[in-house]
């Protein structure tokens, strides 16, 4: 009886004491019970799995699960087992924000890949800093979240619209650096938009005098370019512009070759990577194809040639095409959460960082790509090399691949720490064309 | 009149495209008017059967071409399609819609609309997300140069003749069909007055199960004469339902001739707006539809209804 009573005595005392622990514990905030290894790893994935930009997100959903799968089948993260939750970003910017909140507040995720719309990315970069709450920009485009402000949770494992656009204005005028007359056909929406100003901002510095005979903003989703097609068909433009991705680009590309467009101008197609595949052999030779990164299944130099092998044939047999560049993409944060977390475990001698220590881990982080590396700098911008080629029809194939590749280092493309990208564009000098790396030919 | 002589062939380019793009305008949204006429339900899930029309089309291309059928067999699949995607969901959905057709219209609006959510997953999970494309149509029947300006522009045969043909072939099909007809003189009595129909002893439901499959094929077959000009993405039907709204409205509600009329304006319009003006091109049908609307509230062949209270 006394011994029961006593267990009783020590179980209540004990249950008040949990109890103030956890009321001290919720006072505090999230971060006071942190450093504890977790069971697992609970990381919330932002990607469009409805609406147009699922042609993005579902591929990029599906190298998170090849890659998880593979990375927990090797030990996970410092012996902790890694579970992605994955949200849609289709019904809009509103919807995300909840998401991105109850993903930290209720399913107590420890970090968060987000994402692929620059709205999201715009809008929870101040989240991750409000939430404290570790997160990467896996995939959205522009320029201005650490060029408009500071953030100490949100870092970017890839590029911008700056270096992304700025290499195939390079290429552009290395390719045909005689052109007078040039036209965009961009999607009405803030990248397409954005896009066009950092293309216009470089070309203006680098190669002034060149007239814009056609700015042409069809609806974002639009289903036929008809019209759009017959007035670059009359207007006879040297170069058209064109940073429209997804089955807009894929309309674009079949629409343009049905008419014989592509005869007439030489195309700029900076996302085009991603549709390759998709349009066969309608897209012609010798048009400059981007691939937002040095992203590509057939890279002409990667610095692991058994690592994009492992990538690309995985992906491949699983789902049966070639990985796009949002998987890539997917790949880079993958790569850029394993690395944090082993660097700031290094740093602690083992023991499980908080938020604030994995945060800070992820600056002047450098981690392997599946084609080469990226470094993330001071202010949380990706350094990411910029791949752009030329298509070619070969008879391995069944669709264009690239030829006379440049693959452009990142720092040189990528606007300074500090700077504004419409600013520093302005800037330029005319010696980024001639000092551009050497163009490396298609290899099978 | 000099801006006119000098722009006369950036004109004239216009018009062509204009008159393309209003033949598929038109093809959804009469559809969608038929169907209000008769049902007086917005039926917001008529963009889903326009792009299951679309990928339907598609599928049953990409398998005739995988059989070896020769090209030409691709044009009459079109038709097809649109009839199989009609016959197969038009009668449920009618069956569906026919119990909120005297509630309130927002219901009936929440009610179609969660019906088109449910088709956009549906289509989600039959053809997923990649882009479909089935374009052998177009293939076969290539470009037609058009001299214009001292230029020659290749216009694709299939959107300069076929869409245009088709749309008129059914505009007249529905306008005789609607005055010449038995089964379209008892349509135009049920969409008139419903019971004053019924007492005359005309079977009400069986016109509305028929002329709501009339209209679904009608959607099914936008989709699918549009599918071999474009890749189909999750995303279509919400497209295409929206421009369909701004054409009925602007038309009047349950008015064909109508239909056929503010597509074409608005088919010119944007066509017009990209040569012009391209910034309004996005806008163009809505500004058409606002100013219509100011000016006749009920649209342009709309009549006003005397409302008790």
């Amino acid at each position: 009886m006394s011994t029961s009573a006593h267990r009783g005595s020590l179980t209540r005392r004990s249950a008040l004491g949990a109890l103030g622990a956890g009321g001290l514990a919720i006072a505090a905030g999230p971060g006071i019970a942190q450093g504890a290894r977790p069971a697992e790893l609970k990381v919330g994935i932002a990607t469009y799995l409805s609406g147009p930009a699922s042609v993005f997100g579902v591929p990029a959903r599906q190298t998170a699960e090849m890659l998880f799968e593979e990375l927990n089948a090797a030990g996970g993260i410092g012996g902790v087992k890694a579970r992605p939750i994955f949200v849609d970003e289709g019904p809009g910017v509103d919807h995300f924000v909840g998401e991105y909140r109850r993903l930290v507040q209720s399913e107590k995720v420890d970090l968060l890949f987000s994402a692929i719309s620059s709205a999201s990315c715009i809008a929870c970069a101040p989240l991750a800093d409000e939430l404290k709450k570790p997160t990467i920009l896996w995939d959205c485009g522009t320029q201005r979240i650490f060029e408009d402000g500071k953030y100490d949770y949100a870092v970017r494992s890839q590029a911008n619209a700056t270096p992304e656009i700025l290499a195939a204005l390079l290429y552009l005028l290395k390719a045909k650096p005689d052109f007078k007359t040039i036209a965009v056909i961009n999607q009405d929406y803030a990248w397409g938009r954005d896009s066009w100003e950092i293309f216009r901002t470089g070309l203006e510095t680098l190669k002034p005098g060149v007239r814009v005979v056609a700015e042409l903003f069809p609806r974002f989703g639009a289903s036929d370019f008809s019209t759009e097609v017959t007035r670059l068909l009359a207007t006879r433009p040297d170069v058209v512009l064109s940073t429209s991705w997804g089955g807009d680009l894929d309309t674009l590309i079949r629409q343009a070759a049905d008419r014989k467009l592509f005869d007439r101008s030489t195309f700029v197609l900076p996302l085009a990577e991603s549709s390759l595949e998709r349009v066969g052999k309608a897209l012609p030779p010798g048009h400059i194809v981007g691939a937002r990164g040095d992203h590509w299944f057939l890279h002409p130099a990667p610095q692991d040639p058994a690592r994009l092998k492992t990538f690309v044939d995985g992906y491949r047999k699983r789902f049966g095409t070639y990985p796009i560049y949002s998987c890539h993409h997917m790949a880079q944060a993958v790569s850029c959460m394993k690395a944090g977390y082993e660097k700031a475990l290094a740093a602690k001698g083992g023991a499980w960082p908080n938020d604030a220590e994995l945060a800070a881990a992820f600056r002047g982080l450098t981690f392997p790509s599946p084609t080469s590396s990226v470094t993330i700098r001071p202010d949380g911008q990706g350094l990411e090399n910029q791949l752009i080629g030329t298509s070619k029809h070969v008879d391995a194939y069944p669709f264009a691949v690239l030829d006379e590749m440049v693959v452009f280092p990142a720092e040189p493309i990528t606007t300074p720490i500090g700077q504004k990208s419409t600013d520093w564009l302005k800037t330029l000098k005319p010696d980024m064309v001639s000092s551009m790396p050497k163009a490396m030919p298609y290899r099978a | 009149m000099a801006w006119l002589s000098d722009n006369a062939f950036l004109l004239g380019l216009a018009t062509l495209d204009g008159l393309s793009s209003a033949a598929a305008i038109f093809m959804v949204a009469v559809g969608l008017n038929l169907v209000f006429g008769v049902l007086r339900v917005l039926n917001v899930a008529h963009g889903s059967l326009y792009a299951i029309g679309a990928y339907s089309a598609a599928s049953l291309g990409l398998f005739a071409a995988a059989r070896g059928l020769p090209a030409w067999a691709s044009l009459p699949l079109l038709v097809v399609a649109a009839a199989l995607v009609g016959l197969v969901l038009g009668p449920p959905i009618e069956r569906l819609l026919r119990r909120t057709q005297d509630q309130e219209p927002v219901l009936q609006l929440l009610v179609t609309f969660a019906l088109f959510m449910i088709l956009e997953d549906a289509q989600k999970l039959i053809w997923g997300v990649r882009p479909v494309v089935s374009d052998a149509p177009v293939k076969l029947m290539g470009t037609v140069d058009v001299p214009i300006g001292g230029d020659v522009i290749p216009f694709n045969a299939y959107q300069l003749f076929l869409l245009p043909g088709v749309a008129l072939l059914t505009l007249a099909a529905l306008v005789y069909g609607l005055r010449r007809t038995l089964f379209g003189r008892m349509l135009v009595a049920v969409t008139t007055d419903r019971e004053a129909a019924r007492a005359l002893g005309i079977d009400a439901a069986r016109i509305t199960l028929v002329t709501f499959t009339i209209g679904a094929a009608l959607a099914a077959l936008g989709g699918a004469l549009a599918s071999p000009t474009t890749s189909l993405v999750p995303g279509i039907g919400a497209q295409t339902i929206v421009l369909s709204f701004a054409v009925v409205a602007t038309a009047g509600l349950g008015q064909v001739e109508g239909a056929a009329l503010t597509s074409l304006l608005i088919g010119l319009g944007r066509s017009f707006a990209v040569y012009l003006e391209p910034e309004l091109e996005v806008v163009v049908p809505y500004l058409i539809m606002v100013a219509v609307l100011l000016v006749r509230p009920q649209g342009m062949f709309g009549v006003l209804e005397t409302r008790r209270i």
